[in-house]
């Protein structure tokens, strides 16, 4: 909200210091986002008419422009073509300095001296016209006179100021006036509207009628009825408020409408008596499929249900005496009955309509207006007097002959009462942690309009009608402790800081994410973070767009997926990197990935829906681990030393490589992949090996060097149960000091069985001598018959307590060839 | 009819063409029978020429046959295409089989450097650290709410305005809008309360870290997706002066000695009071400068105490318990510390970048 000083000055004393205005406006929770000053560089600048115009020699784009305020003429260089001999332009003479800082020097362009400048209004600041002079109206202008006077600008601060969503009495000059009072303890003078008095005598002599059909909807309805009206400008002074509040200036009805709203905070609306069918306002829910146009121009179809959550489609409709509507209630009028230059007669509306309501409304329309903001946030329904007292005041100094017909019109709905509760002390001090005088609190209290009053010790207080935010006890207390802590200032607040005695401490999974990104970090692999809001792409590249959760209303139309994959993000940033040739990368994210509830095995359910009455279906989450590895020697096999890395750093003891069941999942290389198994549960862990050659050459069109993509891809959930995935033992084992002996054996078995199958046989076979198992080679070829291969394989041995003897070594070979031939069918090589 | 032509023939035409197609064997036969069936010469294309001879009605007749015939045939190469395709990527997939139990790790060649962590998530550990060492648990929750716990729970009901500060992302899950994108690391307090009451183990002393989403157009000093961090204490006789308190403990603690924290009155639906943190200015360290917009001071985040109106929604006695509440954005904090001059590095992952943390 943007409020200009010299306005605000009119309620309330302010500090000398701009400094201190805007840091205690701050401390009030008044936060002020920006200042603008106005009116400078106009000093010096004065009204001149052109007494000739000569073309200067040897140039076609400026002429030599000689001009007289009241005393010598004077020439001056200009390069606008908009004006003539005789016309009123502006001068800003040598030594002006201009708003944006242009000192005017004497100057000589082609030979010619130019003393001055003549000024476009972007120049001086009044408007955005910079095609050519200001040229000024004769009627309005004398040569001599300073530009400030003619254009009425005065030199004034215009701060604009965010108001918070449970201040809507701070939504008005008023407001903030009276928050400032209270907290510099000075009188704050309040509008006291001294309108014509009205002629006839009873509501008889009124000719409308107000009805409120949906009394829960509007509150409070007042009608003021005004004859001989003459729509005119408003006064110069009322025009410029307006505008330095970011306001354009329509007719002195519009305009007397719009300043009651931005100094008393109450929206109005002004309607054409004669263009009311009826002289009738109903206020009713409009029906489905009632049509409006509205001032704007669009047309409406009114009471027309979105759908969404919470949205009942409902309308609140101001309609005339044929029962059809004028206009959207306290969102936008209608057209119809809109005021013009041939309106004598005006209704001025002044209503309290229910907040809610109008939110829902102006939502659904997409028709924020400054009268919605207002009503959205709660108006003070006692203020509707005062502003319709206030409209015809003001709107009485530029149409001095008009009359107010009869009494306003003053019809009741449905009102909340404020809230009023008891609040002591201690209440104070239970959520300020301070203890407060109850005359403070009171002082504070009754400067912003609560009603206080001291009985015994304890304070009864009532808000006033326009604090809608606050509530009655048990909740009201801090509402109320808010607005005495406000007042007071945080800062003086006392603090302290609190301790208890259990131990903080990270949830398990944030420590298992932990060691992972450390162990990958530990094998040179960088952290990326990419987005979880997708393009099309993403999902196209994967070919899985059905299985998506979109997006209903994505920041960017062609962004509308959550990812279900890693894979997408991290390709891009490789080859984004590749495109700056730094592509040589292991890039590795730990983020969540989305299924819609409707292709997910298991969907998630919430508590949910309006009023979190219903159990919802929510997309399934699942946080995954996944490693890109893009280096030029990368492929299936560093995946696996990679996830061997990680598996040694999270202690996992059973994890195995085994082939993958089904169909291969999307993104991976069908015949380089493999699921990991905890061998002991038969968690899955996840998957690796490599990208899909295919998907890799569409997602990386420049990365055509043959190279392989590897791919570890680890569900973080199942990382971090340590039910489903199985720690090495906390038991430490000493090594034996005996040395140790290795048996090399090499089989021929069928590729469907598994190395760790051979390797636990092998174990198994030599017993406690067993220190270590390892696959040191695989063969295919010559000699080994097609669908098996050949695994060399190294036992190392080795007891606790002596050297192993060569018969107790011969022997465990014997055992283990035994095991391996007999029940894997192996043959030894 | 054109001459040689009729219905009939058309048709045992077109099944000789597409058994012809069917039992094309090979890249080049498949290449030569397209060249002869679809061709400009092909017996096809010559009757299509011969159209123009005939009467309008036979034209229309014979063009849509011919037409028909000539999709039909197209067809039937694309597919033997698309099956050669799919034929030719399963042959380089075999040829490609590897077996991933048998490699040995002594067969690898790793690298020997040592990567980086994120940013972000290097700030995210630093400042879980402080709180833990304050006191707090640290907690998550999911990135995709319900209205009611990101919302509803937190006093903040359907057609409530401050929710139009939220810039919210909805999903096309169950009723419109009911179900977000988490606009705040709050509903993970609501969950934490809820569970805290279920298993009766009040106090609660946590901090809840994540990524949330905005419907914001991304600039230098705003991303859709972001990261915030939440603290929330629900323990007896807390007030304003723990929250005051607690903000000012935290900011020494994790941006140094010389950097303070100051409370402004602010709105929050879940807190009552609430209020805006703003720390020292750590560009100029006070002394005003063009980051801070010559203040000395940088808005860090937002708190209160905790309105009881969320203690009901949670079932927590507000009689007995009090709290307060206070949330920050991870980033936002990457950002001062770091001087980053555009947020949108953080998401572009140029190793140039990533490198440096």
């Amino acid at each position: 909200m943007r409020v200009a000083l010299s306005w605000l000055a009119s309620y309330v004393p302010l500090p000398e210091s701009l400094d201190e205005l805007v840091a205690t406006l701050d401390d009030l929770g008044l936060v002020v986002e920006d200042i603008e000053h106005v009116g400078l560089g106009l000093d010096g600048v004065v009204v001149v008419q052109v007494e000739r115009i000569d073309a200067i020699e040897g140039a076609d784009r400026i002429r030599l422009v000689t001009v007289r305020d009241r005393g010598a003429p004077v020439e001056v260089v200009c390069g606008a073509w908009n004006f003539e001999v005789g016309s009123l332009v502006p001068f800003a003479p040598v030594g002006t300095v201009l708003r944006d800082g242009t000192a005017i020097s004497r100057r000589t362009m082609r030979g010619v001296v130019s003393n001055g400048m003549l000024c476009s209004g972007r120049e001086l600041g009044v408007g955005d016209d910079h095609e050519g002079l200001l040229v000024l109206d004769e009627s309005a202008a004398t040569p001599g006179q300073p530009i400030a006077e003619v254009l009425g600008v005065d030199r004034d601060v215009v701060l604009d100021i965010a108001i918070e969503g449970n201040r809507p009495d701070a939504w008005c000059v008023e407001g903030v006036a009276r928050d400032l009072a209270a907290r510099y303890d000075v009188a704050f003078h309040r509008t006291e509207p001294d309108p014509p008095a009205p002629i006839g005598e009873g509501a008889g002599s009124v000719p409308v009628a107000v009805e409120i059909v949906d009394p829960d909807l509007c509150g409070r309805f007042v009608a003021t009825v005004l004859i001989d009206v003459d729509v005119a400008e408003s006064p110069r002074w009322l025009a410029r408020r307006l505008e330095l509040a970011g306001m354009r200036p329509i007719n002195n009805v519009v305009d007397a409408s719009n300043y009651v709203m931005l100094e008393l905070g109450q929206p109005t609306h002004a309607y054409d008596l004669d263009r009311l069918a009826g002289h009738a306002i109903r206020v009713r829910r409009a029906v489905t499929g009632e049509e409006l146009e509205l001032l704007d121009g669009s047309s409406i179809e009114l009471a027309v249900d979105s759908g969404a959550i919470g949205d009942t489609g409902e309308d609140l409709a101001i309609c005339d005496g044929d029962d059809v509507p004028i206009g959207l209630a306290g969102v936008m009028g209608g057209s119809s009955s809109e005021i013009g230059p041939a309106t004598t007669s005006v209704v001025l509306e002044a209503a309290w309509f229910e907040p809610i309501g109008v939110a829902r409304t102006a939502k659904r329309h997409r028709l924020r207006t400054e009268a919605s903001v207002r009503f959205e946030r709660g108006c003070d329904y006692a203020n509707c007097d005062r502003a319709s007292a206030r409209f015809v005041e003001l709107l009485a100094m530029s149409s001095p002959g008009l009359r107010v017909l009869g009494a306003p019109i003053d019809v009741r709905g449905e009102l909340r009462r404020p809230a009023s509760l008891r609040v002591d002390a201690d209440a104070i001090e239970g959520v300020l942690g301070v203890r407060l005088g109850l005359d403070e609190v009171a002082r504070l209290l009754s400067a912003i309009g609560f009603d206080v009053a001291d009985r015994d010790g304890t304070l009864e207080v009532t808000a006033p009608s326009g604090r809608p935010d606050v509530r009655d006890a048990p909740f009201g207390v801090a509402d109320v402790a808010e607005e005495v802590a406000r007042l007071h200032g945080y800062a003086a607040l006392p603090t302290r800081v609190p301790s208890w005695p259990a131990p903080g401490g990270l949830a398990p999974v944030v420590r298992v994410r932990r060691a992972v990104r450390e162990a990958l970090v530990g094998i040179g692999a960088l952290e990326a973070w990419t987005a979880a809001i997708v393009p099309a792409d993403d999902a196209q590249l994967l070919g899985d767009e059905d299985e998506r959760v979109r997006l209903t209303n994505p920041v960017a139309a062609d962004a509308p997926f959550l990812r279900s994959s890693l894979m997408p993000g991290l390709l891009g940033a490789v080859r984004r990197n590749a495109e700056r040739r730094q592509g040589d990368l292991a890039l590795f994210e730990i983020g969540v990935v989305f299924a819609h509830p409707s292709a997910a095995p298991t969907a998630r359910v919430e508590r949910g829906g309006a009023g979190g009455g219903e159990l919802v279906k929510l997309p399934s989450e699942d946080e995954r681990v996944s490693l890109l590895l893009a280096r030029p020697l990368d492929d299936a096999r560093t995946a696996v030393a990679a996830w061997r890395a990680l598996a040694t750093a999270l202690r996992l003891s059973h994890t195995r490589l085994d082939p993958i069941a089904g169909t291969t999942p999307l993104g991976l290389h069908p015949t380089r992949c493999a699921a990991i198994v905890d061998a002991s549960t038969g968690a899955v862990l996840g998957t690796l090996g490599e990208v899909d050659p295919d998907i890799a050459a569409r997602a990386m069109p420049g990365l055509d060097d043959g190279r392989r993509l590897g791919w570890v891809d680890v569900s973080m959930g199942v990382l971090a149960d340590h039910d489903a995935v199985l720690r090495e033992s906390d038991v430490a084992s000493v090594p034996s000091r005996y040395p140790t002996s290795d048996v090399d054996l090499a089989f021929v078995l069928d590729e469907s069985v598994h190395v760790e199958e051979l390797k636990a046989v092998l174990r198994d076979a030599a017993g406690e001598l067993c220190e270590s198992v390892e696959c040191f080679d695989a063969y295919r070829g010559h000699g080994v018959p097609p669908g098996s291969r050949s695994l060399a394989m190294r036992v190392r041995l080795c007891a606790l307590d002596r050297t192993l003897s060569e018969e107790a070594l011969a022997s465990t070979r014997v055992a283990m060839i035994d095991a391996a031939t007999g029940s894997l069918s192996a043959t030894l090589r | 009819m054109a001459p040689g032509l009729d219905e009939s023939e058309l048709a045992a035409y077109v099944e000789d063409a597409l058994s012809r197609v069917a039992s094309a064997s090979g890249p080049a036969a498949l290449g030569a029978l397209r060249a002869e069936l679809t061709g400009r010469r092909s017996t096809l294309a010559g009757w299509h020429r011969e159209l123009g001879s005939l009467g309008p009605d036979e034209r229309r007749t014979l063009g849509r046959l011919l037409n028909e015939a000539e999709r039909a045939i197209t067809e039937a190469l694309g597919e033997r295409d698309a099956e050669r395709a799919r034929e030719a990527r399963a042959e380089r997939l075999v040829a490609d089989r590897l077996s991933l139990d048998e490699l040995v790790d002594r067969a690898v060649d790793t690298p020997l450097a040592r990567g980086h962590r994120h940013l972000v998530t290097k700030t995210r550990d630093e400042l879980e650290d402080v709180f833990v060492a304050m006191g707090y648990q640290v907690v998550e929750g999911p990135e995709v709410e319900t209205d009611w716990y990101n919302f509803e729970a937190l006093n903040l009901p359907l057609g409530h305005p401050a929710r139009g500060m939220h810039d919210t992302m909805y999903l096309d899950v169950g009723t419109s809008e009911s179900v977000v994108l988490r606009t705040h690391t709050s509903p993970v307090q609501v969950r934490s309360m809820e569970a805290a009451v279920r298993d009766r183990s009040l106090p609660l002393h946590v901090v809840a870290p994540g990524r949330v989403y905005r419907r914001d157009t991304p600039d230098a000093s705003h991303l859709v997706e972001f990261n915030q961090i939440e603290g929330l204490v629900v323990d007896e006789g807390i007030t304003f002066a723990d929250l005051a308190g607690t903000i000012s403990a935290f900011t020494s603690a994790y941006f140094g000695d010389d950097i303070s924290a100051r409370l402004r009155p602010s709105y929050f639906p879940f807190t009552e009071p609430s209020a805006e943190f703003d720390i020292t200015c750590t560009i100029c360290r006070g002394a005003r400068c063009r980051t801070c917009s010559q203040t000395g001071w940088m808005e860090l985040g937002g708190c209160g105490v905790i309105d009881p109106a969320v203690f009901a929604a949670v079932g927590i006695d507000p009689a007995r318990w009090s709290g307060f509440a206070f949330g920050f954005g991870i980033d936002r904090c990457a950002f001062m510390r770091h001087q980053i001059a555009d947020l949108r590095a953080l998401v572009d992952n140029d190793v140039r970048f990533l490198r440096q943390f």
